[in-house]
């Protein structure tokens, strides 16, 4: 009897975890959605517009996830999750990528079982201060009391920072991004910490963005990029390839406007063709994608430059380390072919 | 067929083979979970490990009380916050108990006015969900009190801002064992006069203003003790320096929102409780007692509560639970508790959700049994003797 029910048990569990093992793709295909998860809220990244409709840099690489495996940027679910729920979302199936601002960090990669595709964003992680506080730098801020967004690496380099620099601080750890803010306005806090970006996106939804200021410091690395489970190379292939798609888009001068007009004719630039389809690209039926997978991305979603000037640019965030390497910044990609 | 006809129409096998079908449901139902997490772990490439709980945190506390600084480990910051867990819980029980009690006597009263009072507050609070209260209170408290440089100072040594209250701390110096032993001395022969009263009075009847003398010996024997061997406290006066206050003791915000909202909100289903418990006894009880000249104080605390307090403290009981477990919601204010420092900083460094929810939930547990526990050894000690 008792071993009766742990063998009915067991086999259970195991056809709940074949359905786990199945391909990526061919769920998303089944389902004809992408399942991608995002942020809460951050304006510039992930934030619904007037419309109710998700928009931001995060959300466009949704769309051209989408775009890529399915043909339609707009066939996507988004599921929201916070810094602390969004790696049990990842993991429980909620969604087949996880594009929330996300720091690619050793234990997270390895530990967590779970695959970083590339890096989307180079961010670092900054302060900002109201201007009547009179501070200039990050090492003025001895024994200020500090709102941390928890559910990040923020915790632990605001932890080295300080004690590197030997000064005190009291946190107060808040979980979204929103709750911080109010707190920080308030004057719970002196000091806001995030990464760089957050902190723009915050600042640019501020009444009164002339009495704020984003201190010089950048206190650790925090290269951000998009997350999918361990355990199925193929759809993580397609998830980095729609991520070089884009940025090669840029490298070439492929957009948004000439994508169709480009698709249509011999490039001189062979590596244009093979990308979007003209010149057979080796090995692209394994990843199961039709040959304009690419033409589907930058028509619908555009290339990266694109995206980050619809959705950064307003928030006065500069390309910077995001710059193309030909550009002094740090995307380089390997080449298509 | 007769035999098994007859075990089920039998009451006495029928039950035990209801119970044991139950209990097969049961362990059916765990062994599947748990050989459902085995198989999905084992799926997503993942382990059941409890090593995170030795390396370091690498996160800083707000609020600790035992020493902690980011190179503890894991273990020993969810530790710091299981005592962060108990203090809010230690003070929001005190404070709804009091503020219980007294509100539930107050509801009975035969002002129209103070009892209308007390109905209300029960009627808002406890129709308001306790993380509205714990937002309020904590908004209040930030956004009301004035930033530190210009936090209100009452007699240059307690200061109230949005940054939290602060008041000055005793610091002892060589000779303060004098202090201690003349409070001890104090103590013993608190108890000792209690005694000889309560003895005193059951023989002849007459009564000594007990609690008066006891106070005053509490207080008067450790003063001399102070005075004598040289004044060995200093108080530690907190400061602004640079951003915030040093220096002191600190009672943060979020400590004190808490408190305030776990002990009113809870306070008024102690204070239904309380009530329900007073007009269990039988008014009988009442008249007897004011019949032979008591005063109504003495009524109250000699006859009502005592019949009072068996029926008070089983659902008291469940109120201490709630409110324990309703402190899990300081996370949203930022006051670092168990769940947010084990099961939220730690969870999230080390992504370990299965291990560090098991072990929160197993220390919540743990927390609730004791508490129940206690009240179960309390309730026994003041139940009706069964003669």
């Amino acid at each position: 009897m008792k071993t009766k029910i742990l063998l009915a048990a067991a086999t259970a569990g195991v056809m709940f975890a074949g359905s786990v093992l199945a391909s990526t793709l061919d769920d998303v295909r089944a389902r004809g959605k992408l399942n991608c998860i995002i942020n809460t809220g951050l304006v510039g990244f992930a934030a619904p517009d007037d419309k109710g409709k998700w928009q931001g840099f995060d959300v466009d690489f949704c769309r051209a996830v989408a775009a890529a495996t399915l043909g339609d940027a707009d066939k996507v679910n988004y599921t929201t999750a916070t810094g602390k729920t969004r790696f049990t979302k990842l993991a429980a199936g909620e969604g087949e990528i996880l594009s929330r601002n996300t720091t690619w960090t050793f234990s997270r990669d390895v530990d967590l079982s779970q695959t970083f595709i590339g890096v989307n964003y180079y961010d670092g992680q900054g302060f900002m201060v109201p201007k009547a506080l009179g501070v200039k730098s990050a090492k003025e801020l001895d024994g200020a009391s500090v709102c941390i967004q928890t559910g990040t690496t923020t915790e632990l380099n605001l932890a080295e920072y300080f004690a590197g620099n030997g000064m005190k601080y009291n946190p107060v750890p808040i979980e979204t991004n929103a709750e911080a803010q109010e707190l920080y306005k308030a004057g719970r806090c002196d000091v806001y910490t995030t990464d760089a970006s957050g902190l723009f996106a915050t600042l640019y939804s501020f009444d009164n963005k002339a009495d704020h200021m984003v201190l010089p410091e950048v206190v650790s690395k925090e290269p951000l990029g998009p997350v999918v489970r361990h355990g199925d190379d193929q759809w993580a292939d397609i998830v980095s390839w729609v991520l070089r798609a884009m940025m090669a888009g840029e490298e070439k001068g492929i957009t948004s406007k000439n994508v169709k007009e480009l698709a249509a004719k011999d490039n001189k630039d062979k590596e244009i063709n093979r990308l979007l389809g003209k010149d057979p690209l080796q090995g692209l039926s394994k990843l199961g994608l039709s040959p304009d997978w690419a033409v589907n991305v930058i028509s619908q979603v555009g290339n990266y430059a694109e995206t980050f000037e619809k959705h950064l640019y307003p928030l006065t965030i500069q390309r910077g380390m995001n710059a193309l390497y030909k550009d002094g910044g740090l995307h380089y990609i390997p080449p298509i072919k | 067929m007769n035999f098994f006809a007859n075990i089920w129409r039998n009451e006495k096998s029928r039950e035990i083979i209801v119970q044991i079908f139950v209990l097969l449901c049961v362990g059916w139902f765990l062994s599947w979970l748990i050989s459902n997490v085995d198989a999905n772990f084992k799926a997503l490439g993942k382990d059941l490990s409890f090593e995170f709980l030795f390396i370091p945190a690498g996160y800083d506390i707000n609020q600790y009380l035992i020493e902690y600084n980011n190179r503890d480990s894991h273990l020993r910051a969810g530790i710091v916050g299981l005592l962060n867990t108990g203090l809010v819980a230690f003070f929001g029980i005190i404070l709804a108990t009091f503020l219980g009690i007294t509100l539930g006597i107050i509801r009975l009263s035969k002002n129209w006015l103070a009892s209308k009072i007390a109905y209300w507050y029960v009627e808002f609070t406890r129709n308001v969900p306790i993380l509205l209260h714990i937002l309020l209170w904590h908004g209040i408290i930030i956004n009301t009190l004035p930033h530190p440089k210009k936090a209100i100072n009452i007699g240059d040594v307690t200061f109230l801002s949005n940054r939290g209250f602060y008041i000055p701390k005793p610091l002892t110096e060589i000779g303060i064992e004098l202090v201690y032993l003349f409070f001890v001395i104090a103590i013993i022969f608190s108890i000792l006069f209690f005694k000889y009263a309560k003895k005193k009075q059951d023989l002849t009847g007459q009564q000594y203003p007990v609690i008066w003398i006891n106070l005053m010996v509490l207080i008067t024997l450790p003063m001399i003790g102070f005075f004598v061997s040289g004044m060995p406290i200093t108080l530690e006066i907190p400061a602004l320096k640079g951003f915030n206050f040093r220096g002191g003791m600190h009672m943060s915000p979020e400590l004190a929102a808490l408190t305030f909202a776990l002990g009113i909100y809870t306070a008024a289903f102690i204070a239904e409780i309380v009530r329900a418990g007073i007009l269990a006894i039988d008014k009988g009880q009442r008249e007897a007692a004011e019949s032979i000249g008591l005063k109504p104080s003495k009524v109250m605390n000699l006859v009502i509560l005592p019949q009072a307090r068996r029926v008070i403290i089983p659902p008291l009981t469940s109120q201490y639970l709630n409110l324990t477990k309703n402190s899990s919601l300081a996370i949203a204010i930022g006051y670092m508790d168990l769940v947010a420092t084990l099961g939220g900083i730690s969870l999230n460094q080390t992504g370990r959700e299965m291990e560090t929810m098991l072990i929160v939930m197993l220390i919540y547990l743990s927390v609730s049994l004791s508490i129940s526990a206690f009240m179960n050894w309390y309730n026994n000690k003041v139940k009706l003797v069964g003669r």
